[in-house]
């Protein structure tokens, strides 16, 4: 965890850590294991609420909890920009982690791969790998998409490849 | 195509001589013309080739086995045609499987697996086999497209997939395990798989299903810089699985970060992706087709009899140096994978019989090599020593590399199971924490 920054480190010390090592295939010990990473989202997402942090939503789009959904956010110079967020539960879950998906931005950077899979290789696969099954979904948002997020969309917005819903607006009125 | 032309030539001369107007004619003698022209055209265009009932080793032209069946005149492999019987799954259509795809169907596989969920793209185009006319297709049906022209022998299957999600998964698994090609062989449906793909996620799940399965599998990569790849064959129970150990990449030998560029997520030349391809269809013909150099510790029995080459088991590759770094692995006791763990302990059972087996067939060689001493006298006392360890392989355990040889992803930490508060908790309901969720979520 050397080069992260002492904020991020808070953060994840306060996200619940998971218990069972079950994936989606795993029948009863799956429903344990849903039950954990709900456990560890909401404590997660109160913590953002009550530090002013909210950055994403997230739910399940299926009853069997493998498909997620939601958006997640990034404020850059006083502008939010708004993303949607997927991801599928592996069969291999939690040896190998959720493909965060953001599905508008594919093609747009280079730090992802194909269908809007950001690229988690270096940053964040070492640290999954190293802390499993104790990581979940609150783990990858935190440790996966926050800094990606940080260090893409104002690559993104500087180089022109993304704009704001207001500028797109209002540059398609002129 | 050639009869309909004829027919329409037939039918301009019918007209040509039922026309009163003669002025006509002129115009009708050019259409003639060029229906003849078109004739013409259509006895050049490609044909496919017929299948073939039988292989032949008759050495003419026109057969497209007799280079490979030479191979049984030569003493290397003693019955090529039984290459029709096997079934081989490729995962990953990309710069390696799709060659590899090409190089099986050239030699004659009986039956391919094709598992790949992309579509080809121009950015493909640096890579072997996909052409820019397929630009869209998916990759399965543009390997198909191309496979059944070059040998219509071949039993194709492709099925566009994600592997990785839990649906995916199961076609995966029931594509195995069907055994509608070869019904009275032992075993699954396919007798190896390729894994090709291009990521950790995908190859874990090829893991988890061949140890399921109990299915032998060998392993394919290419690193992200194109400049080093390797292979690696696993034996459920009997080698490591892709589970027991964090996977190992090559070391470069050169500084990492001349060789990573910002923001370029992956590399790749068609020079590492062939190098790695053959080596990957070299090690399959070995193993499916018995040939190649005989190792006394790696023999199977069943109704397929696997004599492998001891590096066969993890071979690197790293062009930058012309290095090929070798090694075995044991499978880890304390691997994180269930299934694993069951293959495991079906094989150390099943070591008495592999023993007696072992014991047999050397007693069989012993008793048919005459001892005869190669010299007379012996003044000096001179004798050979074997310079091969004598205590068996020189496996390693799983921690201990070979130079040139890194892991890719650390280990997971110790994790005590045994906390006492964890399991207590169970008590909770999943749809109420789904609606404090959504409360969260909505607030």
């Amino acid at each position: 965890m050397e080069g992260w920054d002492p904020n991020t480190k808070s953060t994840l010390t306060q996200i619940p850590l998971l218990a069972t090592k079950a994936g989606p295939r795993d029948g009863a010990a799956w429903t344990q294991r849903l039950k954990e990473e709900y456990k560890a989202l909401i404590a997660y997402t109160q913590m953002n609420k009550s530090n002013d942090n909210d950055w994403f939503r997230i739910s399940a789009a299926n009853p069997e909890g493998t498909r997620w959904t939601g958006k997640c956010w990034y404020v850059y110079n006083l502008l939010k920009y708004e993303f949607d967020l997927q991801f599928d539960i592996p069969v291999t879950y939690p040896s190998t982690a959720p493909e965060l998906e953001l599905p508008q931005l594919d093609g747009k950077t280079q730090k992802m791969y194909r269908g809007g899979k950001i690229c988690l290789t270096v940053h964040f696969k070492p640290l999954w790998a190293k802390n499993c099954p104790r990581f979940g979904i609150a783990h990858a948002l935190c440790l996966g998409l926050a800094p990606w997020l940080a260090a893409e969309v104002p690559i993104l917005v500087d180089s022109g490849m993304i704009k704001h819903k207001d500028d797109a607006t209002t540059s398609t009125e002129s | 195509m050639e009869v309909e032309l004829k027919q329409l030539n037939a039918d301009l001369q019918f007209l040509s001589q039922s026309l009163p107007d003669p002025s006509h004619h002129a115009l009708l003698c050019k259409i003639q013309l060029r229906v003849e022209e078109l004739g013409k055209l259509a006895a050049a265009a490609p044909v496919r080739r017929s299948k073939v009932e039988d292989m032949s080793a008759e050495v003419v032209d026109s057969n497209p086995y007799s280079r490979l069946m030479a191979l049984q005149r030569m003493g290397i492999v003693e019955n090529y045609e039984r290459i029709r019987d096997f079934s081989v799954a490729i995962v990953g259509i990309g710069g390696v499987g799709s060659v590899a795809a090409e190089m099986l169907t050239r030699c004659g596989i009986g039956r391919l697996l094709l598992y790949d969920y992309d579509k080809v793209e121009l950015a493909n185009m640096n890579r072997l086999f996909f052409r820019p006319d397929q630009v869209g297709l998916t990759k399965t049906d543009a390997a198909v497209q191309t496979l059944s022209d070059i040998n219509p022998d071949v039993v194709l299957e492709s099925y566009t997939l994600n592997i990785t999600t839990v649906t995916g998964f199961e076609t995966f698994m029931s594509s195995l395990t069907k055994k509608s090609f070869c019904p009275n062989k032992e075993g699954s449906g396919v007798d190896l798989v390729l894994s090709c793909v291009d990521n950790y996620e995908a190859r874990m799940a090829v893991n988890q299903a061949c140890n399921e399965l109990s299915q032998t599998w060998m392993e394919s990569g290419v690193s992200e810089d194109a400049v080093s790849g390797h292979i690696q064959l696993l034996i459920p129970g009997e080698t490591a699985c892709f589970a027991c150990a964090p996977p190992l990449v090559v070391a470069s030998g050169v500084d990492e970060r001349t060789l990573k560029r910002e923001g370029v997520c992956a590399a790749s030349l068609p020079t590492t992706m062939g190098v790695v391809a053959g080596l990957l269809v070299q090690n399959t013909l070995k193993l499916l087709l018995g040939f190649g150099q005989v190792s006394p510790y790696l023999v199977r029995d069943g109704d397929v009899f696997f004599i492998l080459l001891p590096e066969l088991l993890q071979m690197g590759y790293n062009s930058l140096k012309d290095f090929f770094p070798t090694m075995q692995m044991k499978p880890n006791p304390q691997c994180s994978n269930v299934a694993c763990l069951k293959r495991q302990e079906e094989y150390m059972l099943a070591k008495p019989a592999r023993d007696a087996a072992a014991k047999a067939k050397m007693e069989a060689e012993v008793l048919s090599t005459e001892e005869v001493p190669l010299h007379d006298d012996n003044e000096w006392n001179i004798s050979v020593v074997d310079d091969v360890e004598l205590d068996g392989p020189d496996t390693r355990s799983s921690d201990v590399l070979p130079e040139g040889l890194t892991h890719e992803l650390p280990s997971a930490d110790e994790f005590h199971e045994a906390t006492p508060d964890a399991p207590v908790a169970d008590n909770d309901d999943l749809e109420d924490l789904r609606r404090q969720l959504e409360a969260i979520n909505s607030a």
